[in-house]
């Protein structure tokens, strides 16, 4: 017997016939969706298709009426709270850009470092050689390591986009939630922040919720449509766009 | 507290303060007791005895901005906390009465001779020893700040509506104190203090004594607050106070930690009130008015919230504004002048005095950096200077 036998799933992510509905509103209809361990998956969907909501269930700050969500094919994530569900090895950036502004850089990736997280822990915490070389890395990857001393608040919001993929980093969970990370970015940082989940990809599970279409189409990921709070495609991003609900939805015929 | 966590707590500012409450902790009673009464030096021993009051509101307001100022939990019933430190110290201080009292009951004190009484209520068992009672000036307000924060912090009670049960929680304590048969003298609360460990409260040493131990308190109570958030767990306090479901998230358990503070800072109000009843005399239900809570948060946000200093500060200048307005011609209006204060202070200084002096002077360096920077460029002859990054 093996130990694949124990879990419900292979999948790093599973969501089965999950439901949410806000005073009558279905925000999440009968929504199903599976993650593999390793893959990288865009989500795209017009606004109040479910996106935000669907990472709020993942990370336990909503609950859901009803449906399953299965994290690493054992663990129930609907029984857990928000920091559990992060204990357990799920990060998250949201939708708009959420640093600790009146600390500086460093001391934000410090604070998502996946160390002790206790209050004893914490009062009583000496630096060690192995932190600072593991903020080291985390402020080349998100090329802040000039600003390290600055405070995030000052950043600039393209900046503060990538310190908070860099404290994702830092906290190096097994999968990554990613909302809108090229939101208000150039050209120029879209193509680099491209680049630089591609990159975190090769070691993490990845979920980005993302509207720019060039954007997902650098990524080079399965892409999966949602509407309405249910998926409405699945598939390569040509396949996806040339899908003709997908087509009605966006230009709304 | 370990060394290394002594040595990070303690920046320029810190030193400073600590050293002026030190000078001041030797320095008025030795004037008190060693100077002859009417010479220019000589402290006055009301004024050592006020003064004494304004440290422990020094206390208080400390025990306000480490909650408020670090962790944005603002509560408005922390003059609770601070008045059952004072009643578990005004307890001792009734026992110690003996057959001094009017009654001259060796046991009972004397509102429960007058209210016919027979025996000593279980809850005053102990409070004849000092140790006993020291150690309810912390457990006390401790045990209920754990309670009342457990229950809150697990709910995700946070921002105005957890300032309005903080008001209730002192505002039904206010109600329960007032009651005779509560068993802590209602409304007269507990008074005609004798003697504390065998000294005569009324002496001018004891005063003296207990004005030092004051100073002596506000410094490790000082001690204890910089080394909380000037530690790992300081940062985390900060990114709660600045982003609390972020802070989640990132797999911080916020209320443990909301819970920690609030713990401690309460302990330090009761120690704050314990300090405070022997200077003043009397302890009664209306130090659990709402009101004095609201004052206390006033004290630390005209002194600069989240500074510590600014705090202490804060709860001095604002105490001897209220000293001086109302002994005089001005007395009626001095809750006018409160509330003008505070809404200029939120207006006008936002950062409260230390918290713009802090501003001020970090500005300024900068600039004076930058100015020895480029005058050192144009030493080298570069005719551009760049500015460092």
């Amino acid at each position: 017997m093996n130990v694949m036998d124990t879990r419900a799933t292979s999948a790093m992510l599973y969501l089965d016939g999950v439901h949410v509905s806000f005073d009558g509103f279905h925000a999440i209809n009968n929504l199903s969706l599976t993650l593999a361990p390793g893959e990288m998956r865009a989500i795209i969907g017009p606004n109040g298709a479910g996106k935000t909501t669907m990472m709020d269930i993942i990370t336990g700050k909503t609950k859901p009426d009803e449906g399953t969500v299965l994290f690493d094919g054992v663990t129930d994530l609907t029984r857990l709270d928000e920091t559990r569900i992060a204990e357990l090895g799920i990060g998250r950036k949201f939708q708009k850009p959420t640093v600790f502004e009146s600390q500086t850089v460093q001391d934000n990736l410090l604070l998502a470092l996946n160390v002790d997280h206790s209050v004893r822990g914490t009062l009583f915490w000496r630096g060690s050689r192995a932190e600072s070389e593991r903020i080291d890395k985390v402020l080349e990857t998100i090329r802040l390591t000039e600003a390290r001393n600055r405070l995030a608040g000052s950043l600039s919001h393209g900046q503060k986009q990538w310190l908070e993929i860099g404290m994702l980093l830092a906290q190096d969970p097994k999968l990554l939630l990613v909302d809108e990370p090229v939101a208000g970015m150039t050209d120029v940082e879209t193509h680099l922040t491209a680049e630089l989940l591609k990159e975190i990809n090769k070691t993490h599970t990845v979920m980005v919720v993302e509207h720019d279409m060039t954007f997902v189409r650098e990524l080079g990921v399965k892409v999966t449509c949602l509407h309405e709070g249910t998926v409405l495609a699945e598939g390569t991003i040509d396949q996806v766009s040339s899908n003709e609900r997908v087509i009605e939805v966006y230009l709304g015929r | 507290m370990t060394p290394h966590m002594l040595t990070r707590s303690l920046d320029r500012g810190a030193t400073i303060f600590l050293l002026v409450v030190a000078a001041l902790g030797v320095l008025i009673p030795l004037s008190n007791l060693l100077l002859p009464v009417g010479s220019f030096l000589q402290v006055p021993t009301y004024l050592v005895a006020l003064w004494g009051k304004y440290v422990c509101y020094a206390i208080l307001a400390l025990a306000i901005d480490l909650i408020w100022g670090y962790c944005g939990i603002l509560s408005l019933g922390h003059g609770a906390f601070f008045a059952l430190g004072g009643y578990a110290m005004g307890m001792y201080l009734m026992r110690q009465i003996g057959t001094r009292g009017v009654y001259g009951n060796p046991i009972l004190p004397d509102f429960m001779v007058f209210l016919n009484w027979q025996k000593l209520p279980w809850y005053w068992y102990g409070f004849d020893m000092f140790w006993f009672a020291a150690l309810m000036v912390l457990v006390v307000p401790g045990l209920l700040a754990f309670c009342f924060g457990w229950l809150a912090f697990r709910s995700r009670v946070t921002g105005v509506y957890l300032s309005i049960i903080t008001q209730a929680m002192t505002y039904a304590l206010l109600l329960a104190f007032f009651r005779n048969d509560f068993g802590f003298g209602g409304n007269n609360g507990l008074t005609d203090f004798k003697d504390i460990l065998g000294f005569n409260v009324q002496a001018e040493g004891t005063r003296a004594a207990l004005f030092a131990l004051s100073c002596l308190a506000l410094i490790i109570g000082f001690l204890i607050c910089r080394a909380i958030v000037s530690s790992k767990l300081g940062k985390v306090l900060i990114a709660v106070r600045d982003a609390e479901s972020r802070t989640r998230f990132l797999g911080y358990r916020v209320e443990s930690y909301k819970l920690f503070v609030f713990t401690v800072s309460a302990c330090m109000a009761g120690v704050a009130g314990a300090l405070y009843v022997p200077q003043v005399g009397i302890i009664n239900p209306s130090e659990f008015a709402p009101g004095n809570s609201i004052e206390a948060v006033i004290w630390v946000a005209v002194g600069g919230r989240g500074t510590l200093v600014g705090a202490a500060l804060g709860a001095v200048v604002v105490n001897y504004a209220k000293t001086f307005f109302t002994s005089g011609v001005l007395a009626p209006y001095w809750l006018f002048m409160l509330g003008a204060l505070f809404i200029l202070v939120t207006l006008l200084l936002p950062k409260g005095i230390v918290g713009t002096f802090n501003a001020w002077w970090a500005s300024s360096r900068e600039k004076s950096t930058a100015a020895s920077v480029a005058s050192a460029a144009a030493e080298d002859g570069v005719t551009e200077p760049k500015m460092a990054e």
